[in-house]
């Protein structure tokens, strides 16, 4: 299951990252990322903060958009084109339909607050246009009953708990069924005893065929679920591969000093 | 689970020994006799203003109800109305305009609504509107035309600047700009986080904007946005010095006109003011209930 850099050939449906680069001003945080990530596999990203995995992540969906190098999702490029003889932004309707293709879970959950759960989960739905309103509440509905919130449907976020909300974000991101789903930290903003229900969800959507990109600090997590596990410090890949190797072998001494620090 | 000689401690503890009688007294709130002084005080005072005021005969309470529902009073209160409302549906539109110039990334877009801003949030209204009723000295003619080309349209602005339209166009452009900063507060206020999830879910920025951003904003902007009405309303009374006669300036001619009466004028005057401010409150009150929906539950 796990890639290295290079089966290029066969794994064209994946993710796939060449010469990643970003500043920030003047401040580089992406020197020149390398990835293949293939499809269906579950990939967690870690590494110290200021590393870089959050805007590698971002740079998937373009949320991030790329200095240099490029992004493609099965195939196809992410946020840019081929022009000319180099990458042109595409317009922001086409990023939106990309957008539409890849789920995206944010740390601090960003739940729309004014709108009822359902409400939340439905509005991929009706701002696509994919579904009426009848068909988007029914999908919302039975995607609340599959991450184990169908009870709380007409509440609105702010009466949930953390976990419960990021539960539902979980399921907002899963309304357009997206081949490719990211997590952004989907478990740091929440207190101790509420990790376990959503790091549960995410075990279950690993099992369902998707695509999982998920930065995390859990490296139980990791160590369970990911089928690769890359390690980012200083805006480079330092360490990939599969978790045993990785977590329990690591060959590199900033990641036996990184994985120190977090157990 | 191993139950040998320790005594009945490891039972359920009783809240305190019963050798401690301390402990089991109830606490008595602290008694407040300053609190009971000031009450007193102050209901004297009220009762006693309340009495002065309901029981001078200087109001004349029949010539009170008399001018309160007079003919040209009420005309003079429709002026009032339909200029505010008019100034407030244009203010509000180029407010929000101006608001989303203001946050644009477009440099010129930015210091054009900048410039306006600060131009007609400086201005005294009373000369704003006393230099529109005279724009024809500036502008003589106004029309659409090809730019460096023939004219299309055009009209005398003399005879468009009748004292309602320069008395809507001077209460629209000030308030524009008051307007354009409270709404660009509120839009702030909006959490980024707000904007990136509904970026990564690819909503439209229009979408985004009606529902997302803006039912946000405006939990925020809605009190400091009613002040702003209601500061319109007593704003519009400039417009007499427009030869408009609005609700303040039927006031005005009627105390000058009928001295023995002037208490009664002034205080229906005062009254009508009053009573549409109060409209506007009840109106922010469920304004506010309906965009705090989501926001005052706690689990």
């Amino acid at each position: 299951m796990t890639t290295t850099e290079k089966t290029t050939e066969k794994i064209t449906e994946g993710v796939r990252v060449r010469n990643a680069h970003k500043a920030f001003g003047p401040h580089p945080v992406l020197k020149g990322i390398d990835l293949d990530l293939a499809p269906g596999t579950v990939t967690v990203v870690i590494g110290p903060s200021g590393s870089g995995k959050s805007t590698l992540l971002r740079t998937l969906n373009h949320l991030e958009t790329l200095d240099l190098g490029y992004v493609s999702v099965a195939g196809e490029l992410i946020g840019v084109r081929e022009h000319d003889g180099r990458l042109h932004e595409l317009s922001p309707r086409q990023v939106r339909r990309q957008r539409a293709r890849i789920g995206f879970v944010a740390q601090s959950f960003n739940l729309f607050p004014h709108l009822t759960v359902a409400a939340n989960v439905a509005e991929p739905l009706l701002a696509h246009k994919v579904a009426g309103w009848d068909a988007a509440y029914t999908k919302a509905y039975d995607l609340l009953d599959r991450v184990g919130l169908k009870h709380r449907c007409t509440d609105y976020p702010r009466q949930l708990s953390g976990g419960q909300q990021q539960r539902v974000a979980i399921a907002r991101a899963l309304a357009l069924e997206p081949d490719l789903l990211l997590f952004d930290e989907p478990t740091s903003a929440l207190d101790p005893e509420l990790v376990g229900e959503v790091l549960a969800v995410i075990k279950e959507l690993a099992r369902s065929g998707r695509t999982l990109v998920v930065v995390s600090h859990e490296i139980g997590f990791a160590r369970d679920v990911a089928d690769h596990v890359v390690f980012i410090d200083g805006g480079v890949v330092v360490e990939q591969g599969p978790p045993a190797q990785v977590l329990d072998h690591p060959q590199n001494a900033r990641t036996r000093e990184f994985l120190g620090k977090v157990r | 689970m191993t139950t040998t000689a320790t005594p009945a401690t490891t039972e359920a503890d009783p809240p305190a020994p019963p050798e401690d009688p301390l402990a089991t007294r109830r606490v008595a709130p602290r008694r407040r006799y300053g609190r009971w002084v000031v009450t007193a005080i102050v209901l004297a005072l009220t009762v006693e203003a309340v009495r002065a005021l309901a029981a001078n005969p200087a109001y004349q309470w029949d010539r009170i109800s008399y001018y309160f529902t007079l003919d040209v009073v009420l005309d003079a209160l429709l002026v009032t109305l339909e200029v505010t409302a008019v100034s407030a549906v244009v203010g509000f539109v180029g407010g929000v305009i101006l608001a989303l110039g203001r946050l644009s990334g477009n440099p010129l877009v930015n210091a054009l609504s900048w410039f306006y801003i600060w131009f007609f949030r400086s201005l005294p209204l009373v000369v704003l509107l006393i230099i529109i009723f005279n724009a024809s000295l500036f502008f003589p003619r106004i029309g659409i035309n090809i730019p460096f080309g023939p004219s299309l349209v055009s009209y005398d602005v003399d005879g468009l600047l009748v004292p309602f339209v320069a008395a809507v166009v001077g209460l629209s452009l000030n308030e524009a700009a008051f307007a354009a900063e409270i709404i660009r507060g509120g839009l702030l206020s909006v959490d980024h986080g707000q904007i990136e999830a509904a970026n990564a879910l690819g909503l439209s920025p229009w979408r985004r904007l009606r529902q997302v951003v803006l039912p946000q904003a405006l939990r925020s902007i809605v009190p400091g946005y009613v002040n702003q009405l209601i500061g319109l309303v007593k704003a519009s009374s400039l417009v007499y010095y427009v030869s408009l006669v609005d609700l303040f300036g039927i006031v005005y001619q009627l105390e000058s006109t009928h001295v023995s009466d002037k208490v009664a004028i002034l205080l229906v005057g005062t009254a009508w003011y009053l009573l549409l401010a109060a409209v506007l409150s009840v109106l922010q009150h469920y304004v506010e209930r309906h965009y705090s929906r989501g926001w005052e539950v706690r689990r």
